[in-house]
């Protein structure tokens, strides 16, 4: 059953792109770990999976950030501090961080898939010594989409830190890198023999990303990517999410690669 | 002050050349310095040479009328300025722009070309090296094409 929580706060992060905190009305939040998402209500109007975009410390409550494409997430961009909504979990499986330990960490992220690393890359930068090289790579559309820039930016300003932005598009306004962002994974300084890869965001683009990885010498089985598959129940039951022999909901939606990488150009499922 | 074959075979690009090519291609190579708002090469001009950077950072940009130039590129230092110098007519298929000071080796196409058409060794080893660069750009306008962070 859906619990009750309440707004506590709405950012607007991008033009249709918004963050809420929503906090529990009576129970206590239950703990997640980073990759995890929520089956949100929205009374009246349905439901939708999403990827907490927040820390167990950063709030009382979940941080989800959302973009508007569909009617429930239409309807959760113009929530408001007070409404409420209904939250089912957290479900699904997380980023491997504590596993990859000693490991270099090379985060890839494309449009708003930066929003269920976040939570890993606050994690992993928390423990910085148990980590070799980390490396951040972050694409969008064009600066204009530039998802948690001011963190970007923030982030940048360590010196145990490689991360690189770019943008598929800009004008002469624009001073950073512009390409895909798979083609950054050239210019970053990781050992890929010894590299644990997170990939998130469109699937066209974790499918090139994985390829560069493996191109580079990363193991198929160092590359996990976090999918995403119409999901209704988000227990395994309806099947909705199927995705060969795995529900995205159960066994995701964080997978490794080699796993999964002979289905991710099947196009019947 | 280096040698322009010993600055050629440090190039990321020229990795593992055979010594007897990295003479031939250095015959057709000199240095070259673009300041930062000067243009590498500009659309529809003859692709006289292609550049290695060295360093600095290009942009690739188209411009239209009415309009802003936009950005498709950055290029940057181990990279290749100039694809179209291979393919007939010989012109520059966009502008390329020097955002910071850029030091680069400019190769002389026709020379290049003259000499692959001599040493056909030199010719497919050029081929092998270039036809990836092209492969992976291929890659990247396309993925940019799909657009796909746009609204699904």
């Amino acid at each position: 059953m859906p619990q009750p929580y309440r707004i506590a706060s709405v950012r607007q992060d991008l033009a249709d792109t918004f963050s809420l905190e929503m906090v529990p009305v009576s129970e206590e939040r239950p703990g997640f770990a980073p990759g995890q998402f929520n089956m949100i209500y929205v009374f009246g109007i349905g439901e939708i999976p999403i990827s907490i975009s927040g820390t167990n410390s950063d709030c009382a409550g979940y941080l989800h950030t959302v973009r508007a494409v569909g009617a429930v997430s239409r309807a959760i961009a113009r929530l408001s501090p007070g409404d409420q909504v209904g939250i089912r979990g957290p479900f699904g499986s997380g980023w491997p961080i504590d596993r990859s330990e000693g490991a270099d960490i090379v985060f890839v992220a494309g449009g708003l898939g930066l929003a269920p690393l976040r939570p890993a890359i606050i994690a992993v930068l928390a423990q910085r010594i148990r980590y070799g090289r980390v490396v951040i790579l972050s694409g969008s559309r064009s600066p204009a989409d530039i998802l948690f820039r001011q963190e970007l930016e923030q982030w940048r300003q360590r010196l145990d830190l490689d991360i690189q932005v770019t943008v598929d598009h800009a004008d002469r306004t624009w001073h950073g890198h512009v390409g895909v962002v798979p083609a950054l994974l050239a210019r970053a300084d990781f050992d890929p023999s010894e590299t644990v890869a997170f990939v998130c965001g469109p699937e066209i683009m974790m499918r090139f990303a994985a390829r560069n990885l493996l191109d580079m010498g990363v193991s198929a089985e160092g590359i996990y990517i976090s999918m995403e598959r119409n999901m209704k129940c988000a227990m395994g039951h309806c099947g909705h999410c199927q995705f060969g022999p795995d529900f995205i909901c159960l066994n995701g939606p964080v997978l490794r690669y080699d796993r999964i990488s002979s289905r991710l150009f099947l196009r019947e499922i | 002050m280096k040698a322009i074959q010993e600055i050629l075979v440090e190039h990321p690009f020229f990795a593992g050349f055979a010594p007897e090519h990295g003479q031939l291609i250095a015959g057709c190579a000199r240095n070259y310095r673009f300041d930062a708002g000067s243009f590498v090469l500009k659309e529809s001009k003859p692709a006289d040479s292609f550049f290695l950077i060295r360093h600095g950072r290009v942009t690739i940009e188209v411009s239209a009328p009415g309009t802003e130039p936009i950005i498709i590129q950055t290029l940057g230092p181990g990279d290749i300025v100039g694809a179209s110098w291979l393919v007939p007519p010989y012109l520059w298929m966009y502008d390329a722009l020097a955002v910071e000071l850029v030091r680069a080796i400019g190769i002389d196409a026709k020379c290049l070309r003259d000499k692959c058409e001599i040493d056909h060794d030199l010719g497919y080893d050029m081929m092998k090296r270039f036809v990836p660069i092209l492969a992976e750009r291929l890659q990247a306008t396309r993925l940019q094409l799909l657009d796909v962070y746009g609204k699904q």
